[in-house]
């Protein structure tokens, strides 16, 4: 971390010039990779298809459908115009009333009715990119430490921390239990930190979660609240992909908690939630970010703050009808789950047929692919790289290597399938299966000829034969001198998830 | 254990200011010409209102930008799905473009060192994240925009140290002024990052002048690590074009492009006054300096202008013979609002700084103040909103030095309102005058009374001769 020094002093600020807002990391070479060469069905079939963004993409066609049976919810149509004056002139960082109304409605809804949300706690911000600072700002000073699961979304170490000056301390999960979040890791590293003199203000995390698209459980939410609850420490939960979970599974939000618990059990000026519309309803460029705090004094603080990053007043607009839309919003929940669901069955059923697993999960843009036996190394992070690297530029998919979303564990990537159309999730299944398979043929001698049956046989004797000889086959590929290009100079987009 | 961050618990905010507070007691019984026409008339609200027909009109010409469609063909997906932080660049070439049309294209802008912001509340802000670290101070004139003692020091930890502007000189900086605040700073032992001016000024309405930038930017010229930014919200209020220089006018015909001041010289700029959409939240920084933009851009996250918002007015901006139209419009509307206002208040004995921009005038009642204190003109300002029913804003909220000049904003209601506005004025002031009247008459009479009713009476009379004597003086 240097400042800009020159002749002693300094042009610019040390936020400006230190690296925390994480941009120059490698892993934008996957995504400059693409950008040099972007996949597309017809024009360049051959591309490479970008799968390490966590956008939904799969029910944009039922908004649009809304938008345009719905013209009175523009101020640019003729039905709406005569609204334009107002709204164009609406800055009041309260938000339109029936913005706010219409978000806590949706939020109720999207976590099936369970639970329902007050409109005067609901507070804007600049996507859930400003909501996380935002809640940084108001909990903790620079310095401060919040905790934060891991593995966890990359760019929490931007929003977070840049600008904010608050530490993370990570509290590592791992496979060997599913990377399932226990109060018993919180609570040692809580210890830890305070062994070393650290104030801790909080703990922060996704549910469900980024990367892994895994929900916690009703009891382990429960004891995580009692925790902070008897340390004193805050508990900020990003639900931004609440309504991403596959039908016929319940998501259980920390409001659900809050209520089922004993007024002793949990003291509500600690807990928060962060809320956007980018991944349940697909709109990131809209900006809709949102948070939400049972503490009177979080929410007056936070409105004051989001006049750094209020909804653009046509957006509230248009969104607030569209969200007080019963018929719609019960509709776009369905389907968006039901197609979701569809999605991840065929990607992982694909998967399953060349022998990659990924982690269990319910909900999410995205899946936890397990590609350790692929791992030249399994200890070693170098070797995750090297595979990125071979996925990126040969099987042409860009995906996200583990250890940019911290995990400990080399060899899991996050593989986003809802950003794209079926055609092309077929293509990326392809070329998925056809290197895999390319790559057991060429060991040919000794695989029998039934190259279906070895794949689709799970004897654990072969399974072993086959890893073994695909890492024989990737090592090969190294010795090859197929060395990645050098590490590009970051093209820096924005980091999308 | 502190529950919740410093930040959250100090009051840099500055909402419980005066400034605010005239707002509340606005919302709590706001002027409405049938539901509330004895409501309190919001004139502390610097909005542009003026010219929502052209708007309109535009719109409805335009269908297309309405629906997500280009061309005929819907592009709704990719608004929807467009979070890129560089921009929509269709929308920052017309802005880019929209500026330079705004100073009367005597300079250019390139698209490329534009970074766009939620409102210029962001922008301010962000540039600060940028040149400043915690602890650092920016020097910036008086009087000057409340909001900025929350945009420029809340978050960022940034001080202000006012540079004293004074109505002897018409409120124009000075190289002393400018020196004095520079040492106060030292005597802190705050490092000062640079100056942050609004041209055209908010509260004054003023343009910058020459003089005034050969000043600022002699000043940052000495110190390699001084900025200069240039808060150019009102670029499209100015009455005449031709009065509004702007700072990257004055970089060019000093020649100062190669030079490394060119790149310590940063805009802020904002489509909520010239266009009258803050409700849009639409802001921009513009610098010459690479890094600046690429910290700026990424910073932008924390706050992008939505997608669909950038399309309409890439649209609306786009499209030359409108926007062409739009500022000749805008000024001309703007011009003839103001003349209404400052003849109004002169019709009652109120002079206003003579001003050449802006959505408000800067209005001297420093006459009608008991004192010269900026007690009396809380006093003064309270009876304005109370029984006057005018919520105007009071200079001390502005941190002005001397006490008794408001703001009166005029763009924000219509021609009617104002009128009103003016009618509840002078009665107030013609009411003030009559009892100064009455009271004068009382003291002659009393004149053979007690000592003790003579003191009172002429304490009353000296403050009220006071008055008269100033009256004399206009």
């Amino acid at each position: 971390m240097g400042s800009l020094k020159k002749n002693g002093g300094a042009i610019l600020s040390k936020i400006a010039t230190n690296d925390q807002h994480g941009e120059n990391s490698e892993y934008f070479d996957g995504w400059k990779a693409y950008d040099k060469d972007p996949f597309h069905l017809s024009r360049n079939p051959h591309g490479i298809i970008q799968m390490g963004l966590a956008e939904n993409q799969l029910c944009l066609d039922l908004i649009k459908d809304w938008i345009k049976e719905n013209p009175k919810a523009s101020i640019c149509t003729p039905e709406g115009v005569h609204q334009f004056e107002d709204i164009a002139n609406f800055q009041d960082y309260h938000g339109l009333k029936e913005f706010r109304q219409a978000i806590a409605h949706f939020m109720g809804k999207a976590r099936g009715g369970r639970v329902t949300f007050d409109p005067e706690r609901i507070v804007m911000s600049g996507g859930a990119t400003g909501a996380n600072e935002t809640i940084m700002f108001c909990l903790a000073d620079p310095g401060d430490v919040f905790l934060v699961p891991s593995p966890y979304y990359a760019a929490f170490d931007r929003d977070l921390r840049w600008r904010t000056g608050v530490e993370i301390i990570p509290v590592h999960c791992s496979s060997s239990n599913n990377f399932k979040l226990t109060v018993e890791a919180v609570e040692w590293a809580y210890q830890k930190a305070q062994e070393s003199n650290k104030k801790v203000k909080g703990l922060i995390l996704t549910n469900p979660s980024n990367p892994l698209g895994t929900m916690l459980e009703k009891d382990t939410l429960k004891n995580l609240v009692r925790f902070v609850t008897r340390k004193n420490i805050h508990l900020v939960v990003d639900e931004i992909y609440a309504a991403t979970v596959f039908a016929g599974v319940n998501f259980v939000s920390v409001a659900e908690v809050v209520n089922d618990l004993d007024s002793y059990e949990v003291n509500v000026d600690l807990i928060h939630i962060v809320y956007s519309l980018s991944k349940d309803m697909g709109l990131p460029g809209f900006r809709v970010g949102i948070v939400y705090s049972y503490n009177d004094s979080v929410v007056s603080c936070a409105r004051k703050m989001s006049s750094f990053g209020l909804v653009s007043s046509q957006t509230q607009l248009m969104l607030a009808s569209m969200l007080s839309d019963d018929r719609f919003v019960e509709n776009f929940l369905m389907e968006s789950s039901r197609r979701l669901g569809i999605r991840h069955g065929v990607f992982t059923l694909g998967l399953k047929k060349v022998g990659i697993t990924c982690l269990s999960s319910d909900a999410g843009l995205f899946v936890w692919m397990d590609l350790r036996h692929l791992l030249r190394d399994r200890n070693s992070f170098e070797s995750e790289i090297e595979l990125w690297r071979i996925i990126v530029n040969i099987v042409k998919l860009n995906v996200s290597p583990g250890s940019s979303f911290r995990c400990t564990e080399p060899g899991w990537f996050r593989v986003c399938f809802a950003n794209m159309d079926d055609d092309t999730l077929h293509v990326a299944l392809q070329r998925i299966q056809d290197f895999v398979s390319k790559n057991n043929n060429k060991i040919s001698e000794k695989a029998s000829d039934n190259n279906d049956q070895i794949i689709q046989n799970n004897n654990a004797k072969k399974q072993k034969w086959r890893q073994s000889n695909l890492r024989l086959s990737f090592r090969r590929l190294y010795e090859d001198g197929l060395s990645s290009p050098g590490i590009m100079s970051p093209h820096s987009p924005l980091l999308r998830a | 254990m502190d529950l919740f961050s410093r930040k959250a618990t100090c009051n840099s905010h500055g909402q419980d200011s005066s400034y605010f507070l005239g707002w509340e007691e606005y919302e709590k019984n706001p002027y409405d010409v049938i539901k509330n026409p004895h409501g309190i008339i919001q004139m502390g609200l610097a909005e542009n209102q003026l010219c929502f027909d052209l708007l309109e009109s535009w719109l409805a010409q335009n269908p297309d930008a309405a629906c997500f469609k280009r061309d005929g063909q819907s592009i709704f997906r990719e608004l929807a799905l467009f979070q890129d932080y560089h921009g929509l660049s269709s929308f920052k070439n017309a802005l880019a473009n929209f500026m330079s049309e705004n100073r009367g294209n005597r300079v250019s802008f390139d698209s490329n060192n534009l970074v766009l912001t939620a409102g210029a509340t962001s922008a301010n802000e962000t540039l600060m994240f940028c040149l400043a670290d915690p602890g650092d101070a920016f020097l910036l004139p008086t009087p000057y925009y409340p909001g900025f003692d929350r945009d420029l020091k809340w978050r960022t930890g940034v001080e202000i140290i006012p540079i004293q502007c004074s109505s002897t000189n018409g409120f124009r900086i000075t190289k002393l002024a400018l020196e004095e605040a520079y040492e106060q700073a030292k005597k802190l032992n705050l490092n000062v990052k640079g100056v942050l001016i609004t041209n055209p000024s908010n509260p004054l309405g003023t343009t910058t002048t020459r003089t005034e930038f050969s000043i600022l930017l002699d000043f940052i010229s000495r110190n390699k690590y001084m900025h200069l930014v240039s808060d150019e919200i009102y670029s499209g209020t100015v009455f005449n074009s031709s009065e509004f220089i702007s700072v990257m006018e004055i970089l060019k015909n000093k020649q100062l492009e190669n030079t490394d001041v060119f790149n310590r010289v940063h805009i802020v700029y904002s489509l909520s006054k010239d266009l009258g959409l803050p409700g849009f939240r639409v802001g921009a920084i513009y610098s010459n300096d690479k890094d600046v933009i690429s910290a700026a851009t990424k910073m932008s996250s924390f706050g992008l202008v939505s997608s669909q918002t950038q399309y309409l007015l890439s649209s609306l901006l786009s499209d030359k013979k409108f926007s062409k139209n739009y500022l000749r419009e805008n000024q001309k509307r703007l011009k003839n609002r103001q003349r209404k206002l400052v003849s109004g208040l002169a019709a009652m004995g109120i002079r206003s700084l003579k001003s050449n921009a802006g959505l408000f005038c800067w209005v001297d009642m420093r006459h009608l103040l008991i004192s010269k204190t900026f007690e009396a003109e809380k006093h003064l300002w309270k009876e304005i909103v109370y029984d006057v029913k005018l919520n105007i804003s009071p200079g001390s909220s502005c941190h002005c030095e001397e006490p008794g000049w408001f703001r009166v904003c005029f763009a924000n209601m219509s021609e009617d309102t104002l009128k009103l506005a003016l009618k509840r004025l002078k009665k107030f002031v013609d009411d003030g005058n009559s009892k100064r009247r009455y009271h004068i008459s009382e003291s002659q009479r009393l004149k053979g009374s007690t000592k003790k009713t003579m003191t009172t009476v002429s304490n009353w009379v000296f403050r009220l001769s006071f008055h008269d004597r100033e009256a004399e003086e206009r």
